[in-house]
């Protein structure tokens, strides 16, 4: 610790911090441009000249170290006088255009001409004109407003580990823009928004919409994926105009992944649902709620009298909010019937009665930044869970080894220590813990001995397991694939084992927004709210395909994009005799499957929580009223339980389910599940394997529908992909499109050569309009030359 | 004594008579009432009447869609919706003006950066159904077509004290 004194004020520091990061904790305010906390530190701005005493000089404090004694002067003559002319500098080629730039009223610069700026430009020479470059859909570009601060070309590359954005030229000829003409695709891409301190990068779909003074902030959590991240949702009457982030250091930092951001896009759109509908003789008719609910409750009751309880299911969206899959599976389990599950995208359950009480990622997000070695197991965690693999990538950069086994050698933009790319994710994490237990020369872990027994680890293996074994801070993830592969269960035996052995801590990286909330809150067969055991046995959403149940509650799901088994998803819908279905959306698959549509608000428009990955509970209001009728989830099973004659369905307030939840869940989140053994029984099946897992902008309704997030590269084509040996084998090469069949169904789509993916496997994503109907993931496949 | 004096005042009339005084001045003197609407008053060129939207002599609209004019009116007179046109520029899709809640204090034409929004030398408007007091945007493009070159002149007599 040094002391060090501001403006007359002593301040103890640590020694070698920088200049402005004491002052802003000090409560001492210097102008800046390019400086950023979470950025490093370029000092191209001079915005941050501050007087030092027996400097020659006046010195950016963004880039002067704190030293014993030292003496600054922050307002001084000297200091603001420096301050002006670097302003004067920086409007000379700022064009003045404040009017028609969406920046206007929030901007940075703006704020400072008016704190440092002259009234009156000396400037009279003509002012540097730049192209605007195409970043895509979703950021909008005005190049002459850049004062090149080059936060946003930082951002890229060291957060979202791509190197799209580039300030090529010199001087005068400096310019941001991509180094080829493409468009910016990182998933993170959205965030050089707000780092942008001027109107240079602005929201394409904000676009002239609205001004920041207009807009009411609101708060939501984002339920597209397991990090929780907290948003700023800008209203302006009522509506939805932009999202931006909610600073939580220990959540999403100052961040949005593109998807939380734009997401709210498709509120509006056509296919959303905003009066309740009932089929009538196979054709749609437009209701009233009471006429809706009572003959979904008439439905439901039909089902139970001529079938009984047991034939009724209900499958909830993983982005549901916690009150929702509570009301849920009380209503279910009220009905007499324990047939709930939100785990539409998982397909072994063996271990579900040993799981902990919720699928957690065993650690705290900000922990990831700590860590010194990390098996990633099957899931591309940057667009599947892209906040928590900006934070890994924080740890790449500090030198930990981040180790990627998967399927597909999906492109994590962060370097990667050890790579194994095989179709048998298996088998390949036996080897890694058969080199593990080599290296500590110990016994198999029980039930694991006969597996074990007669592998030899490869180089990569050992190297893999040598690493976990040497990091002082070690963890094994699962990703989305490997949750969703058909032998999840014995993944997650060996993940544990792994982690046990060598120290390192397991987390899953859960596939949907509101997992752990929904097994807190009994969402699923065979626990209760609070992790409690059943006292029912009821089945998994795939016993329920198979047992060809009569009745379903869908809650905020279209089956055949939702279900990683598409086909299962679609027989089931087939076989039921009738199909409630409480959504925001409506498609066309939707609409041949159900029978009564009640419409439900978005997360936007209702309130609830939402338990993130690290168990982190977070509440959110609503922002907005739901168009139309669409009414909150929680009032619609509120109803539809005093319909049902249900006992306790009397909650006037969300709060009211909250507390009650509350009580039961406890701490239950200690609850860390035992160790499941089993015999490792699973092979993978003769042929080509066809692999499947959510792409980014499929995982919900509702972001299925954001058309911006559609036209961004992320956006999945249906394209069959496979590497050109497996084509080869499979007497494909050269071809240009291909027969793919599975189960029963075909589709024909194009073809293409993918270096990344493993060999023997195909790589076609589910929720695709195009992969409707198509079967599960890790499944023998065929495949046929079309050309 | 001042019992007295105002005894003295009431008993000669003097405030009536100073009063009719005033009365008879005016009687007599020069008249400056405005036979209106035979006669009008002179009007200043920064008069604030009914407002208009200007154009550009190309015939592009002024206005654009900055929403400071909405920003800034005390009697939150104004409704502006923006988006951005297929040429890519910003403009209103509606820009609506109430006139009954306008106190016509002139602040939009203050504010407005490009002299789009003005109030004009016209007083003489009326309603008849409601709603016509409402400005849309067409109706204010249309007063500022009709009178532009008024306004535009107005606007240059004042050039030189803005
Ligand atoms: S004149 Fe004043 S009150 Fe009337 S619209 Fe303009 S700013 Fe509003
Ligand atoms: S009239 Fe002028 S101030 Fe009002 S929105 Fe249009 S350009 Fe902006």
């Amino acid at each position: 610790m040094v002391t060090i004194e501001i403006n007359g004020k002593p301040v103890q520091a640590e020694q070698g911090k920088m200049l402005i990061e004491v002052a802003d904790e000090a409560g001492i305010t210097i102008p800046r441009f390019c400086y950023h906390s979470k950025l490093s530190i370029a000092a191209s701005c001079r915005m941050c000249l501050v007087e030092v005493e027996k400097a020659p000089k006046p010195l950016p404090a963004c880039a002067t170290p704190v030293n014993d004694g030292m003496v600054v002067h922050t307002r001084s003559p000297r200091a603001i006088s420096a301050q002006r002319s670097v302003m004067e500098f920086l409007l000379i080629n700022h064009p003045l255009d404040c009017p028609i730039c969406d920046q206007g009223g929030e901007c940075t610069l703006q704020e400072m001409a008016l704190g440092y700026g002259k009234d009156i430009s000396r400037y009279s020479e003509a002012k540097r004109v730049v192209g605007n470059p195409d970043l895509g859909a979703l950021i909008a570009t005005d190049m002459n407003r850049c004062i090149h601060c080059t936060r946003c070309v930082r951002f890229g590359q060291e957060l979202a580990g791509v190197m799209e954005l580039g300030a090529p030229g010199r001087g005068e000829h400096m310019h941001i823009s991509t180094y080829m003409e493409h468009s910016v695709d990182s998933e993170l891409s959205g965030n050089v928004i707000d780092l942008c301190p001027v109107g240079a990068l602005t929201s394409k779909p904000f676009r002239y919409s609205a001004r920041p003074w207009e807009l009411t902030a609101h708060f939501a959590v984002s339920p597209h994926d397991c990090v929780g991240s907290n948003m700023r949702v800008d209203v302006r009457r009522g509506k939805v105009m932009r999202v931006v982030p909610e600073a939580n250091q220990i959540v999403n930092e100052e961040w949005l992944a593109d998807r939380d951001r734009f997401s709210y896009t498709a509120l509006n759109h056509p296919e959303r649902l905003t009066v309740p509908m009932i089929k009538q003789d196979g054709q749609w008719q437009e209701t009233d709620w009471d006429t809706a609910l009572t003959r979904a409750a008439e439905g439901l009751r039909d089902i139970v009298q001529r079938h009984g309880a047991e034939s009724l299911g209900a499958w909830a969206a993983y982005g549901a909010s916690t009150e929702e899959h509570y009301l849920l599976q009380r209503l279910m389990r009220g009905l007499g019937s324990a047939n709930v599950d939100h785990r539409l995208r998982q397909q072994d359950f063996r271990d579900q009665a040993a799981q902990p009480a919720y699928p957690s990622l065993g650690q705290a997000i900000a922990d990831l930044e700590q860590l010194d070695a990390v098996l990633l197991v099957g899931g591309n965690i940057r667009k599947d869970q892209p906040l928590l693999a900006q934070r890994l990538r924080k740890a790449a950069r500090q030198g930990a080894k981040i180790m990627q086994l998967d399927a597909v050698g999906h492109d994590l933009a962060m370097p990667l220590a050890e790579q194994s790319i095989v179709a048998d994710l298996h088998s390949e994490m036996l080897g890694v813990l058969k080199a593990l237990v080599s290296e500590k020369g110990e016994a198999a872990p029980q039930g694991l001995g006969e597996a074990l027994a007669a592998l030899e680890p490869s180089e990569t293996q050992r190297a893999m397991a040598s690493a976990l074994l040497a990091a002082p801070q070690a963890s094994v993830f699962l990703g989305n694939l490997a949750a969703a592969h058909p032998a999840a269960a014995e993944l997650r035996q060996i993940a544990r084992e792994l982690a046990k052995l060598s120290g390192a801590r397991f987390g899953q990286l859960a596939e949907g927004g509101n997992s752990a909330g929904a097994w807190l809150a009994g969402c699923i067969p065979h626990r209760e709210a609070g992790a409690k055991p059943s006292t029912q046995a009821g089945m998994d959403w795939l016993q329920m395909c198979e047992a060809g149940l009569k009745g379903y509650l869908l809650h905020g799901i279209e089956p055949e994009l939702d279900c990683i088994d598409s086909a299962a998803a679609r027989r089931a819908m087939n076989q039921a005799d009738f199909v409630v279905a409480i959504s925001s959306f409506a498609g066309e698959g939707l609409k041949a499957q159900a029978d009564v549509l009640l419409p439900q608000a978005t997360f936007f428009e209702s309130a609830g929580s939402y338990v993130n990955a690290e168990g982190h509970w977070q509440q959110a209001r609503g922002c907005v009223a739901a168009p139309g009728e669409a009414r909150p989830a929680w009032k619609i099973l509120r109803v539809l339980g005093n319909l049902l004659d249900l006992n306790g369905f009397e909650y006037t307030s969300v709060e009211a389910i909250h507390s009650e939840m509350q009580a039961l869940f406890g701490d239950v989140a200690m609850l860390a599940g035992e160790d499941w053994q089993a015999e490792q029984s699973w092979r993978p099946p003769e042929g080509l394997l066809r692999l499947a897992s959510h792409p980014i902008y499929r995982v919900d309704a509702m972001v299925r529908r954001a058309e911006p997030l559609q036209a961004t590269r992320d956006a999945e084509q249906a394209v069959l992909r496979a590497n050109p040996a497996t084509l080869d084998v499979n007497g494909l090469t050269g071809a240009t499109q291909a027969r793919l069949s599975q189960g029963g169904v075909s589709v024909v789509l194009p073809l293409c050569e993918d270096e990344t993916v493993a060999d023997g496997v195909l790589l076609l994503p589910s929720g695709l309009d195009e992969a409707c109907g198509l079967g599960a993931p890790f499944a023998a496949v065929q495949l046929e030359n079309v050309d | 004594m001042n019992a007295m004096v105002q005894f003295l005042k009431s008993l000669t009339l003097k405030e009536l008579r100073s009063g009719m005084g005033v009365t008879g001045r005016y009687f007599f003197g020069k008249k400056f009432t405005v036979q209106y609407p035979e006669e009008r008053a002179p009007q200043s060129p920064r008069f604030r009447g009914l407002h208009a939207q200007r154009r550009y002599p190309n015939g592009e609209e002024r206005c654009i869609a900055c929403k400071l004019c909405e920003v800034i009116c005390p009697a939150m007179a104004i409704d502006i919706e923006s988006e951005q046109r297929a040429d890519g520029t910003r403009r209103t899709t509606r820009y609506d003006i109430d006139l009954t809640k306008c106190i016509f204090c002139g602040y939009c034409e203050e504010a407005c950066p490009v002299d789009a929004i003005v109030e004009t030398r016209i007083y003489e408007y009326h309603g008849e159904q409601r709603g016509d007091l409402l400005m849309t945007k067409e109706k204010l493009l249309a007063v500022g077509d009709k009178y532009e070159a008024q306004i535009a002149a107005d606007r240059a007599a004042d050039a030189k004290y803005r």
